[in-house]
């Protein structure tokens, strides 16, 4: 029977989710129950560095979402993730109030660039709901004229990848403008306050963390209980094989918007949480090689799998804060080694890894040897 | 599968722990640490992987000569990778885990911006060493940087003492470039040159006030023929120069369509105020023969303290161990020059602190310290700027300058914008 509210496939997945369900809860836990020189204590500089990683972690959902369950390559990613970003920034920016260097109201990049007063469409940010609902609907909409433009023409496979990359390339041309209201190159920093609390807080970064955290489980779940409908199976129907659906009767258009905005939407609300925690968002957060960085998330993890796009984006985020600390002349060799290898001997990722494992036992075993069964169908054919 | 992905959160979460838990040990008694925080790998790592250099380079020659009261530096250098996020996360990790005394780094302003909050949360200290645009006074940061008026308002004082009459303002899209033009835009008009007499154009604001002066390109433009006709245009009357914040490797395509369009230094000089020495290791230096730089420091300066310092330098090159340091046609610029003198203040600072801790040496700082470096004396304010000499040279074929002019004791000032206006 299958129990639609509870859309998991094996046991081994509720466990996981469980984990990760308590590591959310614990680990800021940590930060408060133990004292700062317990070897148990977890720094606030550590939930900040982790609710990074779990923005991350949506973010590359959001990807799979597209790429791994609908076929849609997507590497402008990242622009929906920054567009969230700066909604909540926006917010950030404007209670920052009298405490920037020139002490007036107005963001200190407003006043360094000579505006008198603040430009119209700033103005509902001062409401901090506005702003959060700002970050899924702007990065949707783009999303969303975006994809009808896109999928009504029928575009697909490389030019769609292509174009995404164009428009995200376009977009941070055009926050890198100073006229554009947005602070230009040095975009949003030295947030103080969230909510009226100062962001400085303990209790502000174990917040943060658990949002991130819940945000994290949360659309893991909306996406779980997505496939599992039939909507999923029109989904990854269109991934196999897009003329069949159409020829079936189903508007593949109107899938592929639906998932292109909802993806947008998730991206854009997991970089209204990651800015807080960063400190910072400018527009080089929506430079191509941002959205090529997701893609290697998804790919190392396991793309079309639910929890290979988390574990990828913890796992290279975590590599690369720690090698461009210990091995900062070299950092950038050992993750390429790491990409190449599983490229080249993982095609199904991480969480492939013990399929492959298994298989190459048997293959031991078994006369004659047994091949590994590749999990993804390839791109649709075009 | 899903068994092992589960297996691997938990291997994953243990395995982090381990490793931040290895940045956190205890320092030893007798060495101090302080972080390195460049861009090592990114766009912006042809700059900032020679300041890291001389930046290690200074640590052994201190290290060498007896440490800090009493201690080894031990330098901890982390790749900022040109990503601002990251710049933020590894100043963190080298205050929080590292405990470092200070730390020397950043370049771009956007990489300043974003550790700023950072060094005010934990009360670090900051170095910061390339020109900048000002406008800024952090109490945990000291900039050995030149401010505008350490480099763009001496250049235009020595062209209007030249006889040039018209100014033609022309930079990058980002702040600094936007925010010199603004104080020059100012201050030319407060020494008497009228607005018709500066080009490249104005913006204002529906009041009427003027927002942004000069003409301005994105980051790496190459179709510089419009702005150059412009220039001819402005220039036909022989009295005009140009002031160039254009940032890197868009300065090749500007030149050569300068060169091309038959203008000469004669004609019309270019003064540039974001290329030193170091950037002519990768760009093409032919085409700007003639025109001029200002910097507080030029590898020609003839004296013993910097021909001594670049023997040194070129002598620890020589022999150091560091993974893929450039150790040939190496050369010395100011940036380079400013953090030297940036880790000889700190120590100064400490000795003259007892301590050090951040704040107190800071507090030393603001109350004055002096070091003789490379490029004369540099003295700190108590505004965390420095006093020191200017210097405008002529751009030679082999990419160093001939210094032409040189005014000592120049006070840096980060607010500047408003200060000229009548």
């Amino acid at each position: 029977m299958n129990n639609r509210l509870l859309p998991f496939d094996t046991i081994g997945e509720k466990i996981a989710l469980a984990v990760l369900a308590i590591f959310v809860v614990i680990f800021p836990l940590m930060n408060t129950l133990f004292p700062a020189d317990s070897a148990l204590h977890i720094t606030t500089f550590q939930l900040s560095v982790w609710g990074k990683y779990l923005c991350y972690a949506v973010l590359a959902i959001s990807l799979n979402f597209l790429w791994g369950y609908t076929g849609l390559l997507c590497l402008g990613q990242c622009l929906f993730f920054a567009l969230g970003g700066y909604a909540f920034g926006m917010y950030l920016m404007l209670m920052i109030g009298d405490l920037g260097a020139y002490g007036t109201s107005l963001p200190d990049f407003m006043v360094f660039l000579g505006y008198s007063e603040l430009p119209v469409h700033w103005k509902p940010f001062y409401n901090p709901w506005f702003a959060v609902f700002a970050a899924m609907w702007v990065p949707g909409l783009v999303a969303f004229v975006f994809g009808m433009l896109a999928f009504r023409s029928r575009i697909k496979g490389v030019y769609f990848s292509i174009l995404t990359q164009a428009l995200t390339y376009a977009a941070a041309l055009l926050f890198f403008r100073n006229d554009f209201t947005f602070g230009g190159n040095n975009g949003f920093t030295d947030f103080k306050f969230i909510f009226g609390h100062d962001i400085r807080e303990a209790s502000v970064s174990r917040a943060l963390f658990w949002a991130s955290g819940f945000l994290l489980i949360g659309v893991y779940y909306l996406i779980a209980y997505l496939l599992k409908s039939k909507f999923g199976l029109v989904q990854r129907a269109i991934r196999d094989s897009e003329n069949r659906v159409r020829f079936s009767g189903y508007s593949t258009t109107h899938y592929k918007v639906f998932i292109f905005v909802v993806s947008a939407m998730i991206a854009g609300l997991a970089g209204a949480l990651y800015v807080p925690q960063a400190g910072i968002i400018n527009p080089s957060e929506m430079w191509p090689t941002k959205g090529l960085d997701i893609v290697v998330w998804v790919a190392v993890g396991g793309r079309g799998s639910k929890f290979g796009p988390i574990i990828g984006a913890v796992l290279i985020n975590l590599l690369k804060s720690y090698t461009t600390r210990v091995y900062p002349e070299s950092w950038l060799i050992i993750l390429g080694l790491v990409f190449l290898l599983v490229v080249l001997f993982m095609p199904n990722g991480v969480v492939g890894l013990w399929d492959q494992v298994k298989a190459w036992i048997q293959s031991r075993k078994a006369d004659p040897p047994a091949t590994v069964e590749p999990q993804l169908a390839v791109e649709n054919e075009s | 599968m899903k068994k092992v992905s589960s297996m691997l959160k938990v291997t994953l979460a243990a395995g982090a722990s381990t490793m931040m838990a290895v940045g956190a040990m205890q320092a030893e008694e007798e060495k101090v640490k302080v972080g390195v925080l460049h861009s090592l790998s990114g766009t912006m790592a042809i700059s900032e992987t020679s300041l890291r250099d001389v930046l290690l380079f200074t640590f052994d020659e201190i290290n060498s000569n007896g440490g800090v009261l009493g201690k080894q530096i031990e330098p901890v250098v982390v790749d900022g990778a040109s990503d601002w996020p990251l710049f933020a996360e590894k100043a963190e990790q080298l205050l929080v885990q590292d405990k470092v005394a200070a730390t020397f780094g950043c370049w771009t302003s956007v990489s300043r911006k974003s550790v700023l909050p950072v060094y005010e949360k934990y009360n670090g200290l900051l170095f910061y060493p390339v020109q900048y645009e000002g406008e800024e006074m952090s109490p945990n940061i000291f900039y050995t940087a030149e401010a505008v008026n350490q480099q763009a308002i001496p250049a235009v004082d020595f062209l209007l003492e030249e006889g040039y009459k018209k100014f033609y303002l022309i930079g990058t899209d980002y702040v600094y470039p936007q925010t010199t033009n603004l104080v020059l835009f100012e201050y030319l008009q407060s020494k008497g040159v009228p607005v018709e007499n500066i080009g490249g154009g104005l913006r204002k604001d529906s009041a009427g006030a003027v927002i942004s002066a000069g003409n301005y390109t994105p980051f790496g433009h190459s179709d510089f023929q419009q702005i150059v006709a412009d220039i001819r245009k402005f220039a036909s009357s022989g009295d005009a120069c140009v002031i160039n914040t254009i940032n890197g490797d868009a300065n090749v395509p500007f030149f050569k369509e300068f060169a091309a369009s038959g203008l000469t230094s004669e004609d019309c000089p270019v003064v540039s105020f974001s290329l030193s020495e170091d950037e002519f290791r990768s760009l093409p230096s032919k085409d700007l023969v003639g025109h001029l730089g200002c910097w507080t420091y030029f590898m020609s300066i003839d004296s013993d303290a910097n021909k001594k310092f670049i023997a040194d330098f070129n002598a620890w090159l020589g022999k150091t161990n560091v993974p893929g340091i450039v150790k040939e046609n190496r050369v010395t610029c100011s940036p380079m020059v400013l953090s030297y003198d940036g880790v000889y203040l700190w120590k100064a600072a400490v000795e003259k602190a007892g301590t050090f801790d951040p704040v107190k040496v800071m507090q030393a700082l603001e109350s004055g310290v002096s070091f003789d470096g490379p490029g004369g004396t540099v003295t700190s304010q108590s505004n965390h700027h420095l006093t020191k000499t200017v210097y405008i040279g002529e751009t030679l074929e082999n990419g160093q300058f001939s210094i032409i002019e040189e005014i000592k004791d120049v006070v840096g000032e980060p607010f500047l914008k408003g200060t000229f206006s009548k």
